[in-house]
This record gives structure tokens, C-alpha cells and sequence, in this order.
């Protein structure tokens, strides 16, 4: 059967292979065009080919120099291949004659192994120079420092020259370059905001650096990059890039100590009696614990659980309540309060603002 | 094995008890009973974690999707990755070579049959204990099972303050003994081409199957080994009070990576070069042309060989290695595009001039072509360190290393299959189902692997159960998924094909592909010695000689 059919120069593969390919370009592009329609606001989709930072830019330049080159050599070996496939194919006319062997050519071996080698090396001098100019450029002394400690599911940002400490929404103003100080706490993790430069990882007894320098306001988004244990994927990062005077302000918001507001001490004095105390700070209380995220301005974020959830005041009681159900394998234990303790808890934590 | 055992082989295999047969499989020391028995053990694996890649995909079909819970999808990914690289991968590309480097050298059998089984047995013996952690372990959420540290196992990760339980030690130790089974094969292998090639048959007229199972077993002695050393050390921190890797008590993170990687990026070229193999034997009987400067393929291999080694940091692009270390890293991996790029260019000079017949197993080699092509370029964009610091750690990467392993080491496996099925079985692989079988794993692969780089690029890391909706990620995810079904459905007419095509398929003979090397002299399934008689071969196609006596290759080699 199989002998029957050996000379049969199949057209219909040819044409089947075609319309294959055709399909899946048109599948592509019909796609992409719904993917680029659906986002709502400009940055929700963390594309690391919209940059907004200095070194987003320089890695989107490079990226763009590395895919024409490739996007060359697809074209010609892609192009050799089909040529090969249609105009070397079995014809029925060739019935029992094998072809003229060869067994190779030095000057045609010598030319593939000679351009591969040149464009390699220009590839590896552009890689380089980018590098370099990420790696290597000086510290400007007017660069913000923040030091960024990833934890098992949640990032702890410390401003050490501004006395500020926050959790998960990283500000940084515009027009000055923040230089980030990389440490972990327990596993490995990595910080990426692909609008705002590559990944660079946080790793134990390990001190990394990184720096941004966001030549626009907005909110970035990103996340854990490094698989740091059960909750990785829900280790969420935001970068608030702010004015340089927006910045001040939520610096000189944050510097304040907690608010004491007397109508909520029943709620306060749950949190300072319970186990809250071991894992969380306030600022000016004695809730002093660092395991988990600082909560002195606790509502001037927009999300809890590392971005695992809006902070609103539902989603703060099932938090409190069953960290699980948004969560689950999170470190936050369950603190199976009464209702009316919760809710107290709850409005005691709303006025932290 | 005397003739008698010879005769029973042969004449009386349906009548004698099943006890007695499976005793034979059990105790044989033959390398073809050995090689089909690592092909499907490797098979059956194949379909174990390509169901754990199904639950993953359907678990991220939809952002905030609950079909499966965090704890159960991370161990879903640590045991796909582990079973595929360890006990699909490794196993089948050593079933094939055992099956084949002999027959194909002219010998009678491995240099070392006993070796040969106890590696086997060895390799056999790890898949059981890691998945018996299933029943056995408990990971890093205490109360599961089944390991869940992801397959390159980070440290601190797997320190007992984070994986409490013993679903890590199942994966250690797993690891470990698999990993002394491929050192057994590996030592063996070499010694069977160095010291078992028949008369004639000089280093420089071997098959290049031969020439590329040679250079992989060396890279498995020199990769293996620190695995190993890193799993012994990972012990003595998990139970004898180590701090290797404890960073906890000032052991080093990074000590692991190098470790992992200076075996793991070798691990690649381990697996993809038998692919190589595959597609230069296949390639050339299909186009009906002798290989396209074979000196350049074998130095292009060593080549290969030799510069896997310099490469292991590019997966630490991210760990904040200096400028210099990243450049130097960059420039290597590059490199290794040199050589690759020289194969395909080979592959293409066969085929030029030739007179291509598409069948199954040539299909399946012009997609590995394609494919391995597309995961070349995406490789050099990853070994760029700079534009890595964008891709690495996202879907890019997971698409890019399903692109070599999937698109390159699985559709050459395909294509080896339906190319020596004849040569095991006695009978042909069903042409019809073959290209139904390859027209869906074409089709659903690059559903899934095309689409899913561009995730990737658009922010989301690999390794998470879930997504947040809005980030422009839901719809690649759900056709990527829609794509891994199709390869499913895909993958059981293709086991349909194997099983039914034993039965039903069409006698194949001795040589029913009119190719040129020893295996194709002998009968079909070949008799328990291989070689009534050590043939002497005199050129790189001792068949083409015989068929062609007017014009012998060994005229112009």
C-alpha cells in the first residue's frame, strides 16, 4: 500500500500546509486585534514593549534590533525551506532514478558558518553596550534609595532616608532616578514592572540593586517573577510614578504618625490584643511586628493581600475573617473573631489612613 | 542466549505462558528488550505529565479560574517538568539509542548488557519513588503530597523550613538514582561505539545517530555529576545539619542555581542532539541523498558538545551577576547558534537537489526544521542577557523551551517512531493515522506554543495558578489551551496508531524505507544476536554499496 502511493507528489499536502499556516497568521492577527482593543485603561496591560521608564527604553531598542536581525534570518532559512520542499519534492516522472549525490562543499560550508559568526558578533556588541549603560552607569546623588525585601507573598518597600515603610505599592516620583536595594526574607523572588525595566531577582543573604528612572506618571503594574512557594502568583507589585510634588505629599502623608482616633479604640484595642501585633506595625502603637506588611497608613493603598484584592471593606473583613478565600496558602492565619469584634477590627483599621 | 532461546524468541512467542515472558522482559540483558523497555516506560510517562500539563491548561484557561487549587497546580508544574526532562526525555532518547547504536555499528550487543540493565532498572526504580511521593510526601504546605518546588528547586526552597515533609526527599532522591542510572548508560554507550564498531567501520564512517549518541553520553558524564553532588549536598542540609544551601544559616542561594544549571543547560543539548540524530538519519533516506558534509556535522556537534558547558549562567541573567559575567554569558550562548545554525543549513543542503518524498517520518522532520528554527531565534533573543532581563521567567521562555523540547525533541522522537517502528515491530505504523496523528500535533502545537510568547510579553510570569483579568492575557490563554487539547487528542491516535498497527499493520520487511544503514540488512523485529554474520563495511551507506554496486560511495569518501 504504502509502495503504491510512493510516487505520488502530493499537491493537496502543499496546498493543506498552506491554508495551515494561512489560518494560523489569520488567527494571529484577529487576535491580536481583539487583544489590543480590549484594555481599558493605557497601562493595564504590563507590555514589555510600551516602556516608560530610561531602561525599559534602551531593553525596547535592543529587543527591536534583536528581532529584525531574527526576523531576517526566519525569512531567508524559512523561504529556503519552502523553496527546497516544492522544488525538490518526489515527481511521478522520476520513477526509479535516484538523485545525483553530494556529499558537501567547503565553500558553501565555509560562507554558512562565516555570516552566522558575523552577525553574532554584532548581536553580542549591541547586547553589551546596553549592559553596560544599565549596569555600570554611576549613582546619581540626588537618586532616591528605597530598599525592596520580597517575602513570602508580599513586598516590603523602606524609603531608610525618608523614615518611610510601606507594602506592595511602590511611590516613586518622576523626575528623579530610584535606585532599588533588593533583599529577601525568606525564598527567592524577583521585582519585574515590565513598563519600567527587566526583572532582577531578590535572593537571601544577597543584596541586589536595581534602578528606574519612569519618565512618566501613572500606575505600572507588575508582579513576583521568581516562584517563591504556594501564593507566587499572587505577589503583585504596584509602581505609582508620581509628580515630584504628588510625591512630597504622600511622603509627608506617610512620615505622620498613625491616627489615634478615640471613637474606634474598641477596634484598636482588638488589634493590639490579639496576634495582629506579632506580624503587623502601626507606627506610634505598640504593634511593632514585621513579618507582615506595615499598616500605620494602611488605607492609603488601594489593594490588600499583595494586590490579591481591592481594599474595600468586604473584601478587609474576608480577609480578616478567611484569608483563604482570597488567598489560599497565604502566611495571614485566620483570626476567627466574633462578628462584632470583626467588625470593630475592621473599622478601627479603615481609619488608618 | 543460545539458538534454542533464539527459536523460542521467535517461533513460539504466543504460546508460552505469561509468567515466562515476563520474566524474560524482566531479567534481559538484550539491548533491543532494554531499548523498547526505556521507550515505554518513557511513553507512559509521556502521557502522565502530558495529563498534569492538561490540568495546568485548564486550570488557566480563565483569570481567577478554580479548578484547581494553588498547592495542587504547584505541584502540577514540578512534577510535569521533572517527569519530562528525567523520565520521558532521558529514557527515551537512551531506549532509542540502545535499540539502535548497535545495530547500527554492526555489534552484537552493548559493551556492558549487564550495565545495561541495572541502569535501566536504575532509571525505572527513580520514576516509581518520585511518584510515589504522591502517597508518600508531604510538600510545602505540609499537609499535601507530591513535591512542589518547581523542577529546578531553588534554594531556600526546598530547606526544611520551607518544604516540611518529604515530598522534596522523593525528588531528591529520585533524581539522584535516575541520575546514576544515566551515568551506567552513558559510560556504556561510549564504550560500545569506541570499542564495538564492526570491521570498517572507522570513527569517521560512523552514522551520525552514532556520532550524536557518543557526544550526548559524554555530556552526560560531565552534567550528571554535579547534579548528583548537588543532590547529596541538598540531603545533608535536609537531614545531617548541612548549610550548602540553607541560607537561613549563611548558605548560598546562588550556589544551587550554578550547580542545577551547569547541569541543566547541558541537560538541553543532551535531549535536543539525539533529536539531531534522528533528523540526520531520516532526512537524507527521504530525500534520497547522502548527508550534506558530514564532517561538518560531526565537528559542528563537538562544537556543540563543548560549548553547552559555557553557557549555564544564562539562566541566572536576572541573579545580579556583574556586567562582565553577563556579557561573557551572552556572547557564549550566542555562539551556540553558530554550530546549530550550521546543522539546519546541512539538513537543507540535503535536502537540496533531492527528491523529497513526504512521508510520516519526513513530516514530522521538515516540522522539526520549522520549529527548530523558530525556537533557535527565540533562543538568541533569551540569550541576549539584556533583552532576557524582559523575557526570562515569563510564558516567552515557557514557550520558547516547549519550542525546542516539544516542537524539536518530541517531533523527532515522532518521526524516529514511525521511521524504525518497522525495524522493532516487523510492521508498519498506519500512513493514514501517522498524518492524522501529525497534521493535529502540528496543528494544536503551534496553536499552543506560537501563541503562548506572547503572554509572555505581555507581563505574565510562568509558575502562577492564576491571573488577574484585564492584563490582556485571557484570550492567548484560552487558545493556548484550546491548542493542548488538540495535541492530546493528537498524542492518543498516535498511541491508537502504535497499538493497532502492531496487530494489524502491514509486514513491513527487512528494508522498507530503501535506506542505507547496517540496522536495515538484518531481519525485522532483528534476531536475538543482531549479526549472523559481523558485516564489513567499507562507507558511510554500506546498503547503498550493496544496492548499488556500479557506484559505491566509497569512491568518493
Amino acid at each position: 500500500m504504502a509502495m503504491a502511493k510512493k510516487y505520488n507528489p502530493d499537491r493537496k499536502l502543499l496546498v493543506g500546509r498552506v491554508a495551515g499556516i494561512l489560518t494560523i497568521v489569520a488567527g494571529v492577527l484577529l487576535a491580536a486585534r481583539l487583544c489590543v482593543a480590549s484594555p481599558t485603561s493605557e497601562n493595564a496591560v504590563p507590555s514589555i514593549f510600551k516602556p516608560h521608564s530610561t531602561n525599559a527604553e534602551s531593553l525596547y531598542h535592543l529587543s527591536h534590533f534583536v528581532l529584525a536581525i531574527t526576523g531576517v534570518i526566519f525569512a531567508v532559512v524559512f523561504s529556503l525551506l519552502a523553496y527546497v520542499m516544492v522544488k525538490f519534492r518526489n515527481r511521478p516522472t522520476d520513477v526509479g532514478r535516484e538523485p545525483t549525490p553530494v556529499y558537501g562543499s567547503t565553500q558553501i560550508e565555509l560562507a554558512w558558518t562565516v555570516i552566522p559568526i558575523v552577525i553574532v558578533v554584532v548581536l553580542f556588541l549591541a547586547t553589551a553596550r546596553v549592559i553596560h549603560a544599565i549596569q555600570d552607569s554611576g549613582r546619581p546623588a540626588n537618586a532616591l534609595e528605597v530598599t525592596a525585601i520580597g517575602h513570602q507573598f508580599w513586598w516590603e518597600f523602606r524609603y531608610p532616608k525618608l523614615g518611610v515603610v510601606t507594602a506592595n505599592e511602590l511611590h516613586i516620583p518622576v523626575s528623579t532616578p530610584t535606585y532599588l536595594k533588593l533583599l529577601s526574607a525568606d525564598t527567592d523572588h524577583s521585582f519585574w514592572v515590565p513598563q519600567l525595566g527587566g526583572k532582577t531577582d531578590l535572593i537571601p543573604n544577597r543584596i541586589n540593586e536595581m534602578w528606574i528612572a519612569p519618565q512618566q506618571t501613572g500606575i505600572f503594574l507588575g508582579q513576583c517573577a521568581q516562584y517563591c512557594g504556594t501564593q507566587h502568583a499572587k505577589m503583585l507589585l504596584r509602581v505609582s510614578v508620581e509628580s515630584p510634588e504628588d510625591f512630597d505629599k504622600w511622603v509627608r502623608a506617610q512620615k505622620q504618625p498613625a491616627i489615634q482616633d478615640e471613637t474606634e479604640a474598641a477596634g484598636r484595642h482588638i488589634f493590639e490584643s490579639t496576634s495582629c501585633v506579632n506580624c503587623h506595625a502601626v507606627a506610634g502603637t505598640n504593634a511593632t511586628g514585621r513579618f507582615g506588611p506595615d499598616l500605620t497608613h494602611f488605607m492609603s493603598r488601594a489593594t490588600i493581600a499583595a494586590g490579591g484584592a481591592e481594599n474595600i471593606k468586604e473584601n478587609l473583613r474576608l480577609w480578616i475573617q478567611n484569608p483563604d478565600a482570597i488567598k489560599p496558602g497565604s502566611l495571614m492565619p485566620a483570626m476567627k473573631l466574633s462578628d462584632v469584634d470583626l467588625d470593630a477590627l475592621v473599622r478601627y483599621l479603615e481609619t488608618l489612613r | 542466549m543460545s539458538t534454542d532461546v533464539m527459536a523460542i524468541q521467535t517461533a513460539q512467542i504466543s504460546t508460552r505462558p505469561w509468567t515466562q515472558i515476563l520474566h524474560e522482559w524482566v531479567i534481559t540483558v538484550d539491548h533491543k528488550l532494554l531499548g523498547i523497555l526505556y521507550i515505554l516506560y518513557a511513553l507512559v510517562f509521556l502521557v502522565v505529565a502530558g495529563s498534569e500539563a492538561m490540568i495546568m491548561r485548564i486550570q488557566l484557561m480563565y483569570p481567577h479560574d478554580h479548578f484547581v487549587s494553588p498547592q495542587v497546580f504547584n505541584r502540577m508544574f514540578t512534577m510535569h517538568g521533572t517527569t519530562m526532562v528525567f523520565f520521558v526525555g532521558i529514557p527515551m532518547l537512551f531506549g532509542f539509542a540502545n535499540y539502535l547504536v548497535p545495530l547500527m555499528i554492526g555489534a552484537r550487543d552493548m559493551a556492558f548488557p549487564r550495565l545495561n540493565a541495572f541502569s535501566f532498572w536504575l532509571t525505572a526504580l527513580a520514576g516509581f519513588l518520585l511518584y510515589f511521593s504522591f502517597l508518600g510526601g508531604s510538600g510545602l504546605y505540609g499537609a499535601g503530597n507530591a513535591p512542589d518546588v518547581g523542577w529546578w528547586a531553588y534554594a531556600p526552597l526546598t530547606a526544611r523550613a520551607f518544604s516540611p515533609g518529604h515530598s522534596t526527599d522523593y525528588w531528591t532522591i529520585a533524581l539522584l538514582v535516575s541520575g546514576f542510572g544515566s551515568i551506567g548508560t552513558a559510560i556504556n554507550i561510549i564504550a560500545t561505539i569506541l570499542c564495538m564498531r564492526c570491521p570498517g567501520m572507522k570513527l569517521s564512517r560512523m552514522p551520525l545517530l552514532a556520532w550524536l549518541n557518543l557526544v550526548v553520553s559524554g555530556m552526560v558524564l560531565i552534567a550528571v555529576t554535579p547534579l548528583s553532588a548537588a543532590q547529596i549536598m541538598l540531603c545533608l542540609d535536609r537531614y545531617l545539619g548541612g548549610h550548602f544551601f540553607d541560607t537561613q544559616a549563611g548558605g548560598s542561594a546562588t550556589l544551587w542555581m550554578h550547580f542545577f544549571w551547569i547541569f541543566g543547560h547541558p541537560e538541553v543539548y543532551i535531549l535536543i542532539l539525539p533529536a539531531f540524530a534522528f533528523v540526520s538519519e531520516i532526512v537524507p533516506v527521504f530525500s534520497r541523498k547522502p548527508i550534506f558534509g558530514y564532517p561538518v556535522m560531526v565537528g559542528a556537534t563537538l562544537c556543540i558538545g563543548f560549548l553547552s558547558m559555557s553557557v549555564w549562567a544564562h539562566h541566572m541573567f536576572t541573579i545580579g551577576m556583574s556586567s562582565y559575567a553577563n556579557s561573557f554569558f551572552t556572547l557564549t550562548t550566542l555562539a551556540v547558534g553558530i554550530p546549530t545554525g550550521i546543522k539546519i543549513f546541512n539538513w537543507l543542503g540535503t535536502m537540496w537537489g533531492g527528491k523529497i518524498q513526504f512521508k510520516t517520518p519526513m513530516l514530522f522532520c521538515i516540522a522539526f526544521l520549522f520549529q527548530f528554527l523558530i525556537a533557535g531565534l527565540t533562543g538568541i533573543m533569551l540569550g541576549s542577557a539584556a533583552f532576557n532581563w524582559q523575557l526570562t521567567g515569563s510564558y516567552f521562555v515557557v514557550a520558547h523551551f516547549h519550542y525546542t523540547l516539544v516542537g524539536g525533541f518530541l517531533f523527532a522522537v515522532f518521526a524516529a517512531f514511525y521511521y524504525w517502528y518497522p525495524k522493532i515491530t516487523g510492521r508498519m505504523l498506519n500512513e493514514g493515522f501517522g498524518k492524522l496523528h501529525f497534521w493535529l500535533f502540528f496543528i494544536g502545537f503551534h496553536l499552543t506554543f506560537d501563541l503562548m510568547h506572547i503572554p509572555g510579553m505581555l507581563g505574565m510570569p510562568r509558575r502562577i495558578y492564576t491571573y488577574e483579568p484585564g492584563r490582556g492575557w485571557d484570550l492567548w490563554n484560552l487558545l493556548v489551551t484550546v491548542g493542548a487539547f488538540v495535541q492530546a487528542i493528537a498524542t492518543l491516535a498516535f498511541v491508537a496508531n502504535l497499538i493497532v498497527s502492531y496487530f494489524k499493520g502491514a509486514k513491513s520487511g527487512n528494508d522498507p524505507w530503501d535506506a542505507w544503514t547496517l540496522e536495515w540488512s538484518v531481519s525485522s523485529p532483528p534476531p536475538a544476536y543482531n549479526f549472523a554474520l559481523i558485516p564489513t563495511v567499507v562507507s558511510r551507506r554500506p546498503l547503498w554499496d550493496l544496492k548499488h554496486p556500479e557506484d559505491p560511495d566509497s569512491r568518493y569518501e
